[in-house]
């Protein structure tokens, strides 16, 4: 079978699944659970400087999708809030026996070189593998400086990696918030101040739901809310999207990148590698459904590889990464319809109406002896796609290309552009 | 017990079989109502499709893809309404429509070789939880200060009388029986309609206002159409079927032959099930629904074995697989392809059936094959069928109106062949005798009268 261990900036483990730095990852109880069902490598949950913080009661949010259970998840919780000491104590004691497994250690604290210097020295000498540095938690902490707050300036992301590189000997990860408008500014910040890897993406700024009759949001404690940090499946959609930034930025130059966001299956994980990423990181599905959801991420990324012939993660890693364009270099001549396959069809209507209502009006709705029939009408349909995705039924509407014999044409070179490059005369 | 008389051949007949706790189970809910869990996940199942096949189904014309989104966003009482803009006994319907037949089997989810989505339980969770606590959600429209005379106050009459109401109109509903609600409140199964349903979903619909009931108030007896034609602006007649079909065979009048829809309307009225008598043998004979009611709520009340017998196939029963199924997991044997040649018994109470293997000639006809079989009862149902009686619309030996297979003839308006008479329901022929049906009947009804009485 497929060998899926992997050598992430330095730290190796037996498969790329890390639990992310989370409320899985706060004690050396759920840590040896999580190694005992299999998981590669955890990121330890964030440590800070004594006193430790406080927690409020409640702390999640769910948001559950026409009956499917956390779609999307979000938190309030900050930091570890146990001693330092106690961490420190039992990551060396879970690190000494547990060597084979990948152990990297969160930290935040305060943006003096003097804080990062002080804990660097302390967590070095508990024999983790490396430390990410958490730039990203998004409620409480930034309020104090720290998190997302730093995680949002480039500058400070720079100035911090720098000083974390300069006082220890550890692989240094720099956690990135998602909470920007491009993700590149602190990736190359990162880069810039001598980054091993990036890891991405924390946590999104968000409210999941108002309680309307206490008019707050949830989790409501005491009759307020506040805003957290949306995770889960739901936000799998714009991590891949800034991974995949920089992925195909040269200036980040093919650094490491730990995948983050919604990964709960072998399929979600290969995605992530496909753009890139060494490793993935999980936390919202292993609080839904418990540790051993990673066997089945294991056994069925083994199994795909093997189908594909990928002898190691590396054989596939970054393979879509040139795919991924800018959509002025798309193919403007490409063309493909729909075509709804009428054994399949269960006539619900749902494709006419959607076309109908809100597209092309490019799907009739016929009656043939008293039988409900829809029929793609091509000259009309732009194959936008709408129908196949309200379908209900697998596979019965596909699109399919057309060869209209045109050849590659993109709107740097299109006529209606006015800005187009004018081939050499 | 122990008297000389007794014999081996005396019928086994008693009350009190059960445990009290078990009658208490037999008798509720034979389906268990959704929970808001449940009831979320199957409305989420619904693919709310265009045009949708359900709403063509339901005889009604209930916007069902409508009601079920109403439930998944958890708008109850928008989903209740919904529901009560066209079928005003959809609380009933929703418990004893074969939705098998109708919504449930026109369900883009069976195309795809999955089970239809549960409409009938999802309409009955949203009747159930919907209208708690509010007010009648329909109101009067300005009074026409026209009358109208709704005879018979079952699902035709009640659903007539309502939709007039609503217009604007005033009703009286004359009821022989000393209760409103015809089969729901009569005939259909206790397990069907359990915790008095019937009654609550009449009280509802009185609501509205306008409507005046005289019970105990038969026609024919107490009142005549052509005294109501005088007094009133416009008549609706859901008078439903007076009579049961007869056997036809000897031994049809022993001691402890019953017609079924006699005794379910006694189970029906009755304060306690454990007071009941039933025999540890039964027989069925018949078909339709009624069979299927009277065979199971027999076996609920203790009887040890019930057999119901069919002349033809599964498939030739009114009764749904759906129905026959249910009857036989309660216990019931279902005899196909026999029939009653006699009834015998000891003391002028019955004691057996005579049965007579039944198939098909060349023609397709049926016939009997000569082979005979026994089965001994305590108590036999007769369920072959009801008739509808004619003779309350005679006036001296002349039917006012006329009828058609034994029915009363009406157009797609429920217009009989007397000006100013409308009929709708069972009594009507055509259809499948379904409640569902008939309610649909009384509203087309009440706006054609509606329409009349405005000109």
């Amino acid at each position: 079978m497929a060998d899926i261990s992997s050598i992430f900036a330095g730290i190796k483990s037996p498969n790329p699944f890390w639990l992310a730095s989370a409320p899985p990852t706060d004690k050396a109880y759920n840590v040896v659970r999580a190694y005992k069902a299999g998981w590669g490598g955890v990121v330890w949950k964030t440590l800070g400087e004594d006193p430790h913080v406080v927690n409020v009661s409640s702390r999640y949010g769910a948001y559950s999708y026409k009956g499917n259970r956390v779609a999307g998840f979000n938190n309030i919780e900050l930091i570890t809030d146990r001693p330092l000491d106690v961490n420190l104590r039992e990551i060396k004691e879970v690190k000494r026996d547990w060597p084979g497994r990948a152990l990297v250690v969160s930290l935040m604290v305060p943006c003096t070189e003097e804080s990062w210097k002080s804990i660097l020295a302390r967590v070095e000498n508990t024999g983790a593998d490396g430390i990410e540095l958490n730039f990203g938690c998004p409620h409480g902490m930034s309020e104090r400086g720290m998190g997302a707050a730093v995680g949002q300036v480039p500058e400070y992301v720079e100035m911090v990696t720098r000083w974390c590189k300069q006082y220890s000997r550890m692989p240094v990860i720099v956690k990135l918030t998602p909470n920007v408008t491009n993700i590149l500014g602190s990736a190359r910040a990162a880069v810039r101040g001598g980054a091993d890897a990036v890891s991405l993406i924390n946590t999104i700024n968000s409210i999941m739901s108002i309680d309307l009759d206490a008019m707050a949001p949830t989790p409501v404690v005491d009759g307020k809310g506040t805003h957290g940090g949306y995770c889960g499946p739901a936000v799998k959609p714009i991590a891949m999207h800034m991974v995949a930034e920089i992925s195909r930025d040269p200036e980040c130059a093919g650094i490491p990148i730990s995948g983050i966001g919604g990964i709960e299956t072998w399929r979600d994980a290969a995605e992530f590698g496909a753009l890139g990423c060494g490793t993935m990181q999980v936390c919202t599905a292993a609080m839904h459904y418990g540790f051993h959801i990673v066997d089945d991420m294991i056994d069925g990324l083994k199994r795909w590889m093997d189908a594909k012939g990928y002898a190691t993660i590396e054989d596939f890693r970054g393979k879509a990464v040139p795919n991924v364009t800018d959509w002025q270099y798309l193919n403007l001549n490409f063309k493909t319809i729909a075509n709804i396959n009428q054994d399949l069809c269960i006539k619900c209507g749902l494709c006419h109406i959607a076309c109908e209502d809100t597209s092309h009006q490019s799907i009739a709705s016929l009656l043939e002896d008293g039988t409900r029939k829809y029929e793609v009408i091509e000259e009309e349909c732009v194959g936008c796609n709408l129908c196949a995705h309200v379908c209900p039924v697998e596979s019965c509407i596909t699109m399919n290309p057309v060869d209209n014999g045109l050849p590659y044409l993109n709107w740097t070179q299109h006529p209606n552009n006015p800005m187009r490059k004018q081939a050499a005369e | 017990m122990g008297t000389s008389n007794l014999t081996k051949d005396s019928p086994d007949i008693s009350a009190g079989r059960l445990d009290l706790s078990e009658y208490a189970i037999n008798f509720d809910d034979a389906v268990p109502p959704l929970n808001p869990q449940t009831a979320r996940v199957e409305a989420n199942r619904c693919y709310f499709c265009y045009n949708a096949p359900c709403m063509t189904a339901c005889p009604t014309g209930i916007d069902i893809p409508g009601f079920i989104k109403k439930i998944a966003t958890d708008n109850l009482t928008g989903a209740a309404v919904r529901i009560l803009e066209q079928n005003i006994l959809g609380g009933s319907c929703a418990r004893d429509c074969p939705t098998e037949i109708l919504c449930e089997q026109a369900c883009v989810r069976n195309a795809e070789g999955e089970s239809p989505i549960t409409i009938g339980s999802l309409q009955r969770y949203a009747m159930d939880n919907g209208l708690d606590g509010m007010p009648h959600p329909f109101t009067r429209a300005e009074t026409t200060g026209k009358r109208v005379a709704v005879v018979g106050g079952g699902p035709a009459g009640l659903a007539c009388a309502h939709r007039l109401a609503m217009l604007g109109h005033e009703v009286t509903i004359f009821e022989a029986r000393e209760k409103l609600g015809g089969l729901n409140e009569y005939g259909v199964a206790e397990y069907k309609l359990a915790n008095d349903f019937a009654a609550r979903e009449v009280a509802f619909i009185m609501e509205i206002g306008g409507i005046e009931v005289k019970l105990g108030t038969a026609l024919g007896r107490d009142v005549t159409l052509a005294g109501l034609r005088a007094e009133y602006d416009a008549i609706f007649l859901g008078l439903g079927l007076g009579a049961v079909k007869a056997l036809d065979c000897e031994g049809e009048t022993l001691e402890g032959v019953y017609n079924a829809v006699d005794y379910i309307a006694s189970i029906r009225q009755a304060e306690d099930f454990a007071l009941l008598p039933i025999g540890r043998r039964i027989v069925v004979i018949g078909g339709g629904n009624t069979a299927i009611d009277i065979a199971v709520q027999a076996k609920r009340l203790g009887a040890e074995d019930v057999t119901l017998v069919y002349r033809r196939d599964a498939e030739a029963m009114s009764a749904t697989d759906h129905e026959q199924e249910f009857a036989q997991t309660n216990g019931v044997t279902i005899k196909y392809w026999s029939r009653p040649l006699r009834i015998e018994g000891v003391n002028d109470h019955v004691t057996k059936v005579v049965f007579e293997h039944t198939g098909l000639d060349t023609n397709g006809k049926l016939v009997g094959t000569g082979r005979e079989f026994v089965i001994e009862a305590d108590m036999v149902f007769k369920a072959i069928g009801q008739s509808f009686v004619a003779d309350p619309l005679k006036d001296s030996e002349q039917s006012l109106l006329e009828l058609s297979q034994g029915r009363i003839k009406a157009d797609d308006e429920g217009r009989t062949s007397l000006g100013g008479v409308w009929a709708g329901g069972d009594c009507v022929a055509g259809g499948q005798d379904l409640t569902v049906e008939s309610v649909q009947a009384g509203k087309i009804a009440a706006h054609s009268i509606d329409r009349v009485l405005r000109k």
